[in-house]
């Protein structure tokens, strides 16, 4: 039987009270590529934040193999949105990637020369290793996004979740994303990616998660891609949530 | 020239005290909701220190603290320092903050540095800068019978009111919506420097008086204490004027009681007024969320307590709950005790034989409960497709927040249906 | 202990305070606190009060203790209001700081009663910074700070770093980012506090912002930053305190760090103003040159293989140019052109120049045309030729449909190898 790598039970998620995250339950073999696909809105972010315990939970939980975030953290490498930092920061591009490797590091340890290889060889995988010594901000949308992946291989991990990296980069990029993605599953790691574009959803992807403030479908593209669920997903909220969310916010006491 | 001040009695120095101080602070507490509501609070700040250097050079070349001069003087610097602040952050993409903190500390720098040069020994004092001089201005030169300080902080108050009456709908538009303002014709760069020009003006006339510390409390205190009170700029606006006198009349009284800095005492009873809102503003205030808190949670243990009776009631269960089996099933806390004794009070529960009952009113409320637990019951399986022992939880968790109006709804999209998924009744 | 002069303790301390508020100034620029330390520096001026009320001494120990209390019941505040209220956090900053510094203001002149006993001249120095006043004890205080805070910021590099930059990856990798930044918090409010007594109150901001505002114009690097930023602000020290004899020593060093950072502005390498203007020039100039040559390649391309000379008016005419003679003096020199008068006619060299501006300008054009919709990468901004800008197989397709309209300028292949080197560090295709 195959291995079970992500699995969320009965999760709800909310910001200031108002949930934006129902009921979610799913669970994702180990060794798959899974699109995480929903509208604008549909709480695709936060699924993948709240799997990495950067938001609190309302209910239910994560599981990573079988055990909780804290105890498996070494397992998991995340690719933020490219938004989400200062590009302006002073740091190069490997200093980035470096990043990756402080997780196993741990306290007060220097990344030394084991480390610095290991920075080289990731940048080397995504096609930027004649870029190392560069200033962050020097680079395209698609060279950040790749400098962030890069630092996501450095973390070494079996799990990745990837918060759309193929936003707003070249067609160059998202081929090479795409080709190290493949290179990914096949070594037995699993990747979870935020996902736009519907048209390459199946070229991608082996596993979906359809998502709009619930859970719609999760399962092999092949069975669980249809235009039903599709439908289903992208055929207008489901009102009655929004509002329920909305009383909720209004009235529920906080924790 | 006439004295203003002609026909009554001249006043006692308190009085002039307390009319310099308002004037003051309504002038700096007008301009307040829109520096907040710009999110540039700090400007104030900003610009109150680095308009020293302008006064010094207005003071320098003309000889003398004449209002026109200093006027001047603060406007240039001002809207040099505004100039200069955005160039920054645009062109060498220093932080916002950042270079908001190097330009105006350079000015002041600079400030000081000339004043030591050019002004030392005459009336040009930097500790003035800092608290003012309030306490003189009963003494201070009369013009048109009134002292000095008084004068130019009235013009600017006047001079404030008019600006925000007559450009009203412009500076409420570029607030809320810089590029819709824009788009309109209102230019929102315009606006920009036309407030910080203000802001500038406003600092210098209050310096004499009241010094640089008053004007960066008054120009953000009274406005925010105002914006956690209402909802609307209008009010806001008054409220914040008014917040002002209020400061300026305790801080005068408790600065005599005290003998210590008026100037400081104001500021510190607007810190007051804004802690005071902070606590007990009735819709923003700490202690009326925390009422509300309460009251939710007492809410929901009570209906936790009304539904666990319905459904043991539906059972046709013999076994009834004493009280504290009930309370205990419940969690077992202060809030289950309390709750309790709500519902027997407002006749929902009744006690025979000490084992707790529902009465025809609590059945009521119950089945209202219970209903919209198993409308969003059928809801979750319908609609979200969750397997039937996944959702009683959710359910329980929401239940509590499902208004008439929700459920009609719900109702209406399950069409059919008067049982809930379970195959268990759901009540009208 | 080494008996010095007083002047020798103020360039001392005063170089030390520079040196570590420019170290920890940088991390709170780059966290986006530039003006946290102005409140801190304000918040402290109560607690230097009733710290003084309540020992009667004046000794920086004290007194620093006192400004860390109120200091950090300040930070506490702005968090409740801005977490339980809906004040925005700039407005909270200023309520806290205005309110503190007038709270400081009262108790100050309480202090300085004729009635109160004790030294009152003491603490104005919190005003306005008055290092003259420095004891032997303070400069023990002030090293002692440097040292632990130079440790912390060793001994934590990569933590802060990595929550600095990106809060979320390092709180997936299990940081205590909260606790990291609460450090570097405190750092900033023990620097703030011992340096309040050196250069006062209001100016205190300006040591936390500007040198590392300034070192950021000098690297990219943030271990070089923090280096520099400490120099830059040990030197504004130093340099201050001995320039500005006579003057407020807050404001003259104030004034120096303004200065260092205004020649950074002005004159850094790459993101300095001077230098931003100058490529831009270099720029302007290369793409009239490059118009200048596609202009004379396409006025005689119907001739080709021969190259003809071209009037000179019939250039003029040919599109709009600034200042021509200039451009062709420039281009002359290049051996590029000859150019007699009225005739001007394209050097090999410069015929192989312009054949490449030619094709590249094509591709590109061809590439906007027909294939826009693929978003290009744009690679490296400096890159001139479009072989570079898009894929390689995309540029051979694209050549196979200029050469189809027989648009694709074909001296290159007879032209002799370009005597000086042609930037290929990125491999391209082969000319």
């Amino acid at each position: 039987m195959e291995k079970i790598a992500f699995e969320v039970h009965d999760m709800t998620v909310a910001y200031q009270r108002r949930p934006v995250l129902w009921d979610i339950d799913l669970s994702i073999p180990e060794g798959k590529l899974v699109g995480i696909v929903g509208p604008n809105g549909a709480g695709k972010t936060t699924l993948i934040k709240a799997a990495l315990g950067l938001v609190t939970l309302a209910s239910g939980k994560v599981e990573i193999y079988g055990k909780s975030y804290e105890e498996q953290r070494h397992l998991i490498g995340y690719v933020p949105q490219r938004e989400s930092v200062d590009w302006d920061f002073p740091v190069t591009v490997r200093d980035v990637v470096l990043m990756g490797t402080y997780g196993r590091l741990g306290w007060f340890r220097r990344p030394g020369k084991a480390e610095r290889e290991i920075a080289d060889r990731c940048l080397q995988q995504v096609g930027m290793a004649g870029y190392a010594k560069r200033q962050i901000r020097q680079l395209s949308g698609g060279q950040q996004q790749r400098v962030f992946l890069a630092r996501a291989l450095a973390e070494d991990a079996q799990l990745y979740f990837l918060d759309e990296p193929f936003a707003g980069v070249d067609a160059a990029t998202e081929a090479a994303i795409v080709e190290l993605l493949h290179a990914l599953r096949s070594s037995g790691k699993t990747v979870l990616v935020v996902h736009h574009d519907l048209q390459t959803v199946s070229d991608y992807f082996d596993y979906v998660i359809l998502l709009n403030m619930r859970l719609v479908a999760c399962g092999p593209v092949e069975t669980t891609f249809t235009t039903e669920n599709l439908q289903k997903t992208y055929g207008g909220r489901l009102t009655i949530l929004d509002e329920a969310a909305e009383a909720i916010r209004r009235q529920k006491p906080l924790p | 020239m006439m004295p203003l001040a002609i026909g009554f009695a001249e006043p006692d120095p308190g009085t002039w005290i307390v009319l310099t101080g308002s004037t003051v602070n309504v002038a700096c507490a007008l301009l307040g909701s829109y520096l907040i509501l710009r999110k540039m609070s700090l400007m104030g700040d900003a610009l109150s220190h680095a308009v020293l250097p302008g006064l010094v050079v207005a003071f320098v070349l003309s000889g003398s603290m004449g209002i026109v001069p200093m006027f001047i003087g603060a406007v240039v610097v001002g809207l040099l320092t505004t100039f200069l602040t955005q160039t920054l952050h645009q062109y060498a993409r220093v932080p916002s903050d950042a270079s908001m903190g190097i330009v105006f500390t350079a000015m002041f720098a600079l400030g000081v540095i000339l004043v030591k040069r050019y002004a030392g020994g005459l009336h040009f004092d930097i500790g003035c800068v800092y608290e003012g001089a309030l306490e003189y201005v009963p003494f201070a030169e009369r013009v048109w019978g009134l002292p000095r300080p008084l004068l130019s902080s009235l013009v600017v108050m006047v001079v404030n009111i008019l600006v925000i009456v007559l450009l009203w709908k412009e500076l409420k538009l570029s607030s809320f919506d810089a590029e819709l303002a824009t788009t309109m014709g209102f230019s929102a760069t315009a606006m920009h420097y036309l407030l910080m020009t203000l802001v500038s003006v406003t600092t210098v006339a209050s310096f004499e008086a009241v010094g640089s510390i008053l004007v960066v409390a008054m120009l953000i205190v009274p406005a925010s204490t105002a914006f956690l009170l209402t909802d609307r700029l209008g009010v806001m606006v008054v409220l914040s004027a008014v917040l002002g006198i209020l400061a300026a009349v305790l801080g005068y009284a408790a600065g005599v009681y005290w003998d210590t800095s008026i100037s400081g005492m104001m500021t510190v009873a607007a810190g007051g007024l804004f802690t005071i809102a902070v606590l007990f503003a009735p819709q923003y205030g700490v202690i009326s969320k925390v009422a509300h808190n309460f009251r939710m949670s007492l809410q929901v243990m009570r209906e936790d307590l009304l539904a666990m009776l319905y459904r043991l009631e539906e059972l046709g269960s013999t076994n009834l709950l004493t009280a504290h089996e009930a309370q205990t099933a419940v969690g077992g806390t202060l809030l289950a005790r309390i709750a309790a004794s709500q519902l027997e009070r407002r006749g929902q529960i009744g006690e025979r034989d000490s084992h707790l009952l529902l009465t025809d009113k609590g059945r009521d409320a119950a089945r209202q409960l219970v209903r919209s637990h198993r409308l969003w019951e059928a809801y979750l399986v319908k609609h979200l497709g969750l397997p039937l022992d996944h959702v009683h939880d959710p359910a329980h968790r929401v239940e509590h927040y499902i208004d008439e109006d929700i459920q009609k709804r719900i109702a209406a999209e399950l069409e059919t249906s008067t049982q809930d998924p379970h195959g268990r009744e759901i009540p009208d | 202990m080494i008996s010095l002069s007083l002047s020798d303790k103020v360039m001392i301390g005063t170089a030390l305070l520079g040196g570590m508020a420019g170290v920890v100034g940088s991390f709170a620029v780059l966290r986006g606190r530039a003006l946290v330390g102005d409140m801190l520096a304000h918040a402290a001026l109560p607690g230097v009060c009733l710290a003084f009320l309540i020992t009667g001494q004046r000794n920086l120990l004290n007194l620093s203790a006192g400004a860390l209390v109120t200091g950090l019941l300040a930070i506490g505040a702005v968090t409740v209001i801005t977490r339980w209220t809906r004040t925005k956090e700039d407005a909270a900053i200023g309520i806290v700081l205005s309110t503190f510094f007038g709270a400081g203001v009262v108790l100050l002149s309480i202090v300085q009663k004729p009635t109160t006993s004790g030294n009152k001249a003491g603490l104005n120095s919190y005003l306005f910074g008055e290092p003259g006043g420095m004891l032997n004890s303070d400069l023990v205080v002030l090293a002692v700070v440097a040292v632990v805070v130079l440790a912390a910021v060793i001994l934590f590099f990569k933590e802060f770093e990595l929550t600095c930059f990106d809060t979320d990856f390092a709180r997936s990798q299990g940081w205590p980012t909260l606790w990291l930044d609460l450090a570097m918090l405190a750092m900033l409010a023990t620097v703030t506090i011992v340096g309040l007594p050196i250069v006062g109150v209001i100016l205190m901001a300006a040591m936390i912002i500007m040198p590392a505002a300034t070192a950021r114009f000098w690297t990219n690097r943030l271990p070089v930053l923090l280096l520099v930023s400490g120099l830059v602000g040990a030197a504004a020290g130093l340099i201050g305190t001995q320039v500005g004899r006579g003057y407020p020593a807050g404001a003259a060093i104030v004034l120096t760090a303004a200065s260092l950072f205004l020649v950074s502005l002005l004159f850094a390498p790459q993101r300095g103003i001077v230098s931003k203007l100058l490529s831009e020039y270099r720029l302007r100039r290369r793409v009239a040159e490059e118009h200048l040559l596609r202009a004379l390649f396409e006025l005689g391309e119907a001739e080709l293989p021969a190259v003809p000379a071209i009037n000179l008016s019939t250039l003029r005419d040919y599109r709009h140019w600034w200042s021509l003679e200039r451009l062709l003096e420039r281009a002359r020199d290049e051996q590029l052109i000859e150019w007699d008068k009225n005739q001007v006619q394209l050097t090999p060299l410069g015929l192989r120049r312009a054949a490449q501006i030619t094709k590249a300008h094509r591709l590109w054009e061809l590439y906007l045309v027909r294939h826009a919709d693929i978003a290009p990468d744009h690679v490296d901004r400096d890159a001139d030729d479009v072989e570079h800008l898009l894929p390689e197989s995309l540029v051979a397709k694209l050549e196979q449909e200029l050469a189809a309209e027989g648009r694709l300028p074909t001296v290159l292949a007879e032209m002799p190898i370009s005597p000086h080197e042609i930037h290929s560090e990125q491999g391209g295709t082969t000319l």
